[in-house]
């Protein structure tokens, strides 16, 4: 029985060690990753967004919104951006499942008018050396978005140039882009109809 | 054999008993991260310190442990070790965290680790499972890194791509560009790349294995290779 207590008590002092273990690197590593992070996803967003300076932080007033046009069920998060006090720009996260592999997630900047600043790709699992073009550290295919709007592209220029589209593929994979490609579609006309709901406060 | 037991230790870590190539042991992130060489430094490192801790504390340990909770032990040594690690590394090299995604947290069920802790540092003395630990953790840390470089290289021209993530920004110049991704094998970069390049380094492995025999002792060779 004493061995029994004595084996407890060890197997105690193993798990409160490293409990105090994982405190202390916790609180010393907290602080740095949360910066991390949140610089991280301003710079991201700065990216997408306008000349500043603004009347808000974007990050401080993101509001979640949940929307099937985004390609979410969840809802998911909507950064605005006010020029004296009024609507400026806005950054969508838009994602599809439409693709090769999964869910593509993407940042998309919009000027209040609904022309697309900047699109960005925040996490895909397409296949690497075809379908990971859409990165911007990989190709600046993305880009060719920049400065497209409703008005500038008509509803059957939104596919790839293959099929009819305005937009290039990338040799061997037309799946991946084209369903980038619907995705923005589906969320700047969205943004069209319901843009009162992105810059509510 | 006249070695010390360290030599000992060091050549069957590299070498004779390396972990990945003739223990076969962790495979599973081994073929899933090494699709560059950046990565493969970042997880063999990260492999590395946590044999390390797991083998000191597992062998410091030894007299205080008994059968009932030793295994349960190991585990948590194991756990707490990649936990630090990984946060270490999300607040440090955030980047890099990223790349590694989940294959850093699956190094807690790696079972070169546990295996290691088990077979060597729960008999032997502290000194003996520090030397095995980093024997053993160098010998994962080459192969990783070499199957890393040849499936870049193969699948897209690079060497030492993404070096930025690991070493800083100002290392991005230190990425070599052997030909355009274009002309690229995608299929290395593939899981059946690696498993295809595994099996290409087993197999250079015990061929020259075999040369040491056949340059040693022909007969032996022979009949070897005819039974």
């Amino acid at each position: 029985m004493n061995r029994w207590i004595r084996t407890g008590l060890i197997l105690g002092a193993c798990v409160m060690s490293a409990i105090a273990v994982l405190v202390l690197v916790h609180s010393l590593t907290q602080k740095r990753i949360e910066n991390t992070q949140q610089k991280w996803l301003s710079d991201s967003l700065y990216a997408l967004l306008p000349e500043g300076p603004f009347d808000n932080n974007p990050i401080a007033t993101v509001k979640w919104l949940s929307v099937a046009e985004l390609g979410s069920s969840d809802p998911v998060p909507v950064y605005t951006v006010y020029q004296n006090q009024t609507p400026y720009a806005a950054v969508l996260t838009v994602s599809t499942h439409d693709g090769y592999n999964g869910e593509i997630q993407l940042l998309l900047g919009l000027n209040f008018n609904g022309t697309i600043i900047g699109a960005r790709v925040t996490h895909h699992s397409e296949t690497p050396g075809l379908g990971d073009d859409i990165e911007l550290r990989r190709s600046d295919w993305i880009t060719g978005f920049n400065k497209v709007s409703l008005s500038t592209t008509g509803n059957n220029d939104w596919t790839v140039k293959q099929a009819g589209g305005k937009f290039d593929a990338f040799t061997g994979a037309t799946i991946t882009p084209r369903a980038v490609i619907q995705a923005i579609h589906r969320a700047l006309q969205w943004y069209e109809v319901n843009r009162h709901l992105v810059f509510t406060t | 054999m006249s070695d010390s037991p360290f030599t000992q230790l060091w050549r069957s870590g590299l070498w004779t008993d390396n972990p990945a190539l003739v223990k076969l042991l962790g495979l599973c992130p081994l073929l899933a991260v090494s699709n560059n060489a950046v990565n493969g430094i970042g997880l063999g490192i990260a492999t590395l310190l946590t044999l390390l801790v797991a083998n000191t504390l597992t062998s410091m340990l030894r007299p205080i442990l008994d059968n009932a909770i030793r295994i349960p032990v190991y585990v948590l040594i194991i756990a707490t070790a990649v936990t630090v690690i990984e946060l270490t590394m999300k607040a440090w090299l955030p980047g890099l965290h990223a790349s590694l995604g989940i294959f850093l947290p699956l190094i807690v069920t790696n079972c070169l680790i546990i295996g290691r802790a088990e077979a060597f540092a729960s008999r032997n003395p502290v000194r003996d499972s520090v030397h095995d630990a980093l024997a053993m953790g160098t010998g994962f840390l080459w192969v990783l890194v070499v199957l890393g470089s040849i499936r870049e290289m193969v699948g897209q021209g690079t060497l030492l791509d993404d070096v930025e993530l690991l070493l800083g920004e100002h290392t991005r110049s230190w990425t070599i560009q052997l030909f355009d991704a274009d002309y690229g094998m995608l299929v290395a970069l593939l899981p059946p790349g690696a498993f295809f390049t595994l099996g290409i380094l087993l197999a250079l492995k015990n061929c020259s294995d075999q040369s040491t025999v056949l340059m040693k002792e022909p007969l032996r060779w022979l009949r070897r290779s005819f039974s």
